[in-house]
């Protein structure tokens, strides 16, 4: 009997501590296949972010450094500058990119460091127990926002692959899910892409994964894979919004 | 260009920092740009390209420290320089060097503050280095020189403990020590056995097992246990590395102490009060973590008078105090940092001069 599904060789074989129903732990594996398809396991860097993403080291079977909340860029940025042979990608929830790493990110993109940025947003702070955060949409109710979010007072959610792929720096911005195979095959193809971007040596990479969370969000698994359905594609639409090389 | 050189040349003291940490083989810089420290990052930019190295102007000193701390994470010599607000923003990413054992050398060229403060000299910012100036209770090597020359063997110096204590090591000066010309001669670097760094993340080419470089520690009993082995790190340090200066102690009444910029005035002081008959000399910490502090101890087993010179209202001071024996008396003579505020030798020496008398 020949076994066609195996765990990818960049993955440790480990349980992972994600809630049921949570996307982290598809994401992780389409990055890990993307790892073992280009041969890359042994020279790749990884680096952790501050939430539910911060036990990468603990389920990728690489070398990871762990950064502090939101300087993932900054951080990758140092280790790629200092052994730029190496394939280094950064792997962030929304509050760590989009809120304390604004600064971080802008400008590792748009100085065009070769580097993969894993962007998973799941519209809240999963790991602190389900706080506002800046992806957060309309009228959405959280720990911080108990009447819902208020676009008036607290601004309208972060579009980042939109935002990152009006400038110059970024090569290649694209936005996934993981709510239905048909997405989960695109979201592998577009990740493989992304790290294709920086074995090539062509440039800043970004992924935005929508990811539904449904502890936070009060939800069970299958309500809160509707609600990426119903609610989040429409508002963050999927597809490549920057691919410089056409790869 | 090669650095080291047995001729004198004529330099600013940030210059020979530069100069020192590319003789020392660090061939990555980050930076964000603040007086009275611009030359290091302004030297660094023109030198490093040329020699293979990485010179990276940060978006902020936040990203600054970080890249600091992503570089030195992979085992290259890595290096950051700052001010007084830029210090302060570091800070995080000092406090996650630290709890990850990461090396990495830091220059603080001190100003005036709080706040936004000035740009002239300061020693204000003794506790924040000293004391390892993030949050979790961590410190990191603090050097203190007071010349160009030490500009330039200090901070070589720091890569060389940094990486053998695995722990950031600073480089305390102000603008004093940073913007002034002296003669030096940059040596070239010291052969020194330096631990394997089989702990870096470069990937796991050779088969190496997985390394991480983290400060997260959950597990039962890892942080307790992790602040034990810091704290005995710390020691070592203190039994090991322990530096000072001493001038004219051995038969002082009146030993006055002093460091970085301030010391030099001292020194002159020193001199006068000597040619004035008094018996007067200097002790002069280059080390300010590990603070000297048996050489304190020794001292005041037979001189029982220690005069204190800062240029902040008094923070060494309470280090000095801690140090000297119980029956030693600590004065203290301070100028809080500001324009103007640098004391003359003539005022260090009234000061001396009356502290002596009323005590004969």
């Amino acid at each position: 009997m020949t076994q066609v599904f195996t765990r990818p060789e960049s993955l440790k074989d480990v349980a992972t501590h994600f809630c049921p129903g949570c996307n982290h732990g598809s994401v992780h594996r389409l990055v890990a296949e993307a790892l073992d398809e280009f041969g890359i396991r042994d020279q790749t860097i990884g680096v952790a972010s501050v939430g539910c993403s911060v036990f990468l080291y603990g389920y990728f079977d690489i070398d990871v450094i762990e950064a502090p909340h939101g300087r993932a860029p900054a951080v990758a940025t140092g280790a790629k500058r200092a052994r730029p042979d190496r394939i280094v990608f950064t792997y962030q929830g929304d509050g760590d990119l989009a809120a304390i790493g604004m600064s971080e990110i802008i400008h590792a993109a748009n100085r065009g460091e070769d580097l993969t940025v894993i962007f998973v947003n799941n519209t809240t702070y999963g790991m602190t127990g389900g706080q506002m955060a800046p992806t957060t949409m309309p009228g959405q109710k959280t720990s911080t926002s108990p009447y819902g979010r208020d676009v008036a007072k607290d601004g309208a959610p972060f579009k980042m692959a939109e935002l990152l792929s009006n400038l110059d720096g970024v090569a290649f911005s694209a936005r996934v899910a993981l709510n239905s195979p048909k997405n989960i095959l695109q979201a592998k193809k577009m990740i493989k892409t992304a790290f294709r971007y920086q074995v090539e040596k062509k440039g800043f990479s970004f992924i935005e994964a929508l990811s539904s969370c449904p502890t936070n969000w009060g939800m069970n698994p299958l309500a809160a894979n509707q609600r990426v359905t119903d609610e989040m594609i429409p508002y963050f639409p999927l597809g490549v919004y920057k691919n410089t090389a056409n790869l | 260009m090669p650095v080291a050189s047995s001729e004198k040349i004529f330099v600013k003291g940030n210059e020979a920092v530069a100069m020192a940490a590319l003789e020392a083989g660090c061939r990555c810089y980050f930076g964000y740009p603040i007086t009275p420290q611009s030359d290091i990052p302004e030297y660094l930019s023109r030198e490093l390209p040329g020699l293979g190295g990485e010179f990276l102007q940060a978006e902020s000193e936040i990203g600054a420290i970080n890249m600091l701390l992503g570089a030195s994470a992979t085992g290259v010599r890595a290096m950051t320089s700052s001010s007084g607000p830029g210090i302060s923003l570091k800070q995080e990413g000092i406090s996650y060097m630290a709890g990850s054992e990461l090396p990495g050398v830091i220059v603080d060229i001190m100003r005036q503050g709080p706040g936004l403060g000035g740009i002239d000299a300061s020693q204000a910012d003794y506790f924040q280095a000293t004391r390892g100036g993030g949050h979790g209770g961590y410190r990191i090597i603090v050097l203190a020189p007071n010349s160009v020359q030490e500009m330039y063997d200090l901070t070589m110096l720091a890569f060389d403990l940094s990486d053998i204590y695995r722990m950031p090591a600073m480089v305390l000066a102000d603008s004093v020590i940073g913007q002034m010309k002296e003669s030096i001669v940059a040596n070239p670097r010291p052969a020194v056995a330096l631990p394997d760094k089989d702990w870096v993340v470069r990937g796991r080419k050779d088969g190496t097992p997985q390394n991480i470089v983290k400060s997260l520690k959950l597990g039962d009993g890892e942080m307790e246990k992790f602040h034990w082995m810091m704290h005995a790190r710390y020691q070592e340090l203190a039994d090991k590395e322990n530096r000072w200066e001493e001038v004219q102690t051995d038969d002082a009444e009146l030993i006055v102490t002093a460091f970085g910029s301030t010391s030099r005035i001292a020194r002159t002081a020193v001199a006068m009060a000597r040619e004035a008959g008094l018996k007067v000399g200097l002790m002069r910490p280059i080390t300010l973590f590990p603070f000297p502090k048996t050489a304190y101890a020794k001292l005041s087993e037979r001189c029982k008078l220690f005069l204190d010179i800062e240029l902040s209202t008094g923070q060494m001071v309470d280090d000095v105090r801690l140090s000297v024996a119980r029956d030693a008396d600590v004065l203290f003579y301070g100028r809080p940092p500001g324009t103007g505020s640098l004391p003359t030798p003539e005022e260090l020496f009234e000061q001396i001069k009356k502290n002596y008398q009323a005590r004969s």
